[in-house]
């Protein structure tokens, strides 16, 4: 009996020595209607959901600075207006409009110049470069802030280059919610060297702060009949690097799953090892923040008339664990049949805690999240518009 | 007249400003309401689509159109989508 008294005992004695500020967690939903979040404990299963912000407006995304841990950036447009962006100094509580949203240079006269339809992407720059964003825009543009989202510039060549605007294409050759700049990935061993992607339109990477791009599509398919050395004919859907390895990034393209090992400049198709049934089309791409091997997909279904739909109703994402060489279905606690959703590229992400929370947002307003890095799932919060991009995150 | 979407601009529907064309209107609303032009006019200084100018009860797209002291000006938004 006393032997057992002192095992229960010591473990208790030892938590309260090491007790550390509580976690919890913030869940920052976009919609076509307006802004949410879901505050969530430290165990991610009691969540409440607070909002709307900007009740209908269009909130193409939202991100918190993990820098300061309070500067939250939202891009907001209508069906109406013009397009503009919201900031918050305190983690979303008040806001205030930003005094110069991303714009085009005003093109000289008889030119017919470009005008940004929303913002659709934000990233905080390098740590070592606080206050600091870079935004991308539809059509595809790259803009940056160096005080904290208020004012913003055109900060690359591209946005004005015949060449780039060639590859960009016109509203015709985009998606059906307009041309997209997306996936800006800073290096965080080096602030000059960045990544991004365009739907259409490619990889590019510049070594030198975006002074300067060069095409990074190797490796890439395009939908057949087109031809692949034309980059407009490219359509990244999303592309991540990972934090444990930036060598490494995944990409989710219109046309499969890829991996490249830089300094490679080659994409291998690692989604050719997806279940022939389910394919490797769709749209997000969610890496592990410690483990360069696993990383997530939520596969739609690429068919025909490209539904982008869960293929067969059966809502379902697929793990790696060996970087691209096998893919295992988690769909438990999913719907088994009829579930038809959608879920786009800025609509599922991680938390960054161990185990990996992850969390997904649907076109029928529901946000679906996993405590057990995708092993079972739950519905967290529905009845919301339709949700275009989830940001989580720890907050200590 | 200020149509409701951009109340959160003014807070009012009625408000007064000067310019000798609604390029020169647009600009002194924009400062009085800091940020209103730009959802109104783009980047290119193109009307953006929905987007009605009425002087005088007369419909006009040309921003350099001339206005005098009294005009009644009616910004209106052609409502569409769901």
């Amino acid at each position: 009996m006393a032997t057992k008294k002192r095992k229960t005992a010591k473990p208790k004695r030892a938590a309260a020595r090491t007790k550390k500020k509580p976690v919890k967690h913030l869940v920052m939903i976009a919609t076509r209607k307006g802004l949410w979040f879901l505050h969530g404990d430290g165990a991610r299963k009691q969540w409440k959901v607070e909002g709307p912000h900007f009740l209908g407006q269009i909130i193409n995304h939202v991100m918190l600075d993990p820098r300061d841990g309070r500067t939250m950036l939202a891009a907001a447009s209508t069906g109406h207006l013009g397009p503009t962006l919201f900031r918050s100094t305190d983690r979303g509580k008040t806001w205030k409009e930003a005094k110069q949203p991303p714009a085009f240079a005003k093109a000289p006269e008889g030119a017919k110049g470009r005008a940004v339809n929303h913002t659709f992407w934000f990233t905080p720059c390098h740590a070592n470069e606080p206050n600091a964003w870079y935004a991308g825009t539809s059509p595809q543009g790259l803009f940056r802030s160096d005080d904290g989202g208020d004012t913003w510039y055109s900060c690359s060549y591209i946005n004005e280059d015949p060449q780039y605007i060639e590859w960009m294409g016109s509203v015709q050759d985009g998606t059906p919610d307009g041309p997209k700049m997306h996936s800006i990935t800073v290096d965080p061993r080096d602030p000059a060297h960045l990544y991004f992607a365009m739907s259409g339109g490619g990889v590019h990477e510049s070594t030198d702060g975006g002074k300067t791009f060069k095409t990074l599509v190797k490796g890439m398919e395009v939908v057949g009949g087109f031809d692949a050395s034309n980059i407009a004919f490219h359509d990244p859907h999303c592309m991540r690097m990972c934090p444990s390895n930036p060598d490494r990034l995944y990409q989710q393209n219109h046309c499969g799953i890829y991996r490249i090992d830089r300094p490679s400049d080659e994409w291998v198709r690692i989604g050719r090892n997806m279940p022939k049934a389910v394919g490797d089309i769709g749209f997000p791409m969610v890496v592990h923040p410690r483990n360069d091997k696993t990383a997530w997909v939520f596969p739609m279904d690429g068919q025909t008339v490209w539904p982008r739909t869960t293929v067969g109703g059966k809502p379902a994402a697929f793990v790696t664990r060996n970087a691209g060489k096998s893919w295992q279905r988690q769909d438990k606690g999913f719907p088994k049949s009829q579930a038809w959703w959608t879920v786009k590229r800025q609509a599922m992400t991680s938390d960054g805690r161990d185990p990996v929370g992850l969390y997904l947002g649907n076109t029928g307003g529901e946000v679906w999240m996993s405590r057990d890095e995708g092993k079972s799932w739950s519905c967290i919060v529905r009845h919301l518009p339709e949700i275009y991009a989830v940001e989580a995150i720890a907050l200590s | 007249m200020i149509p409701s979407p951009l109340q959160s601009y003014t807070r009012t529907n009625w408000v007064e400003a000067d310019g000798a064309t609604l390029n020169e209107l647009l600009a002194d609303l924009d400062r009085q309401f800091p940020g209103i032009r730009f959802r109104v006019v783009d980047e290119q200084d193109r009307l953006r689509a929905h987007m009605r100018f009425f002087v005088n009860n007369e419909q006009t797209f040309e921003l350099n159109h001339p206005l005098h002291p009294g005009d009644e000006v009616v910004l209106v938004q052609a409502l569409s989508g769901g």
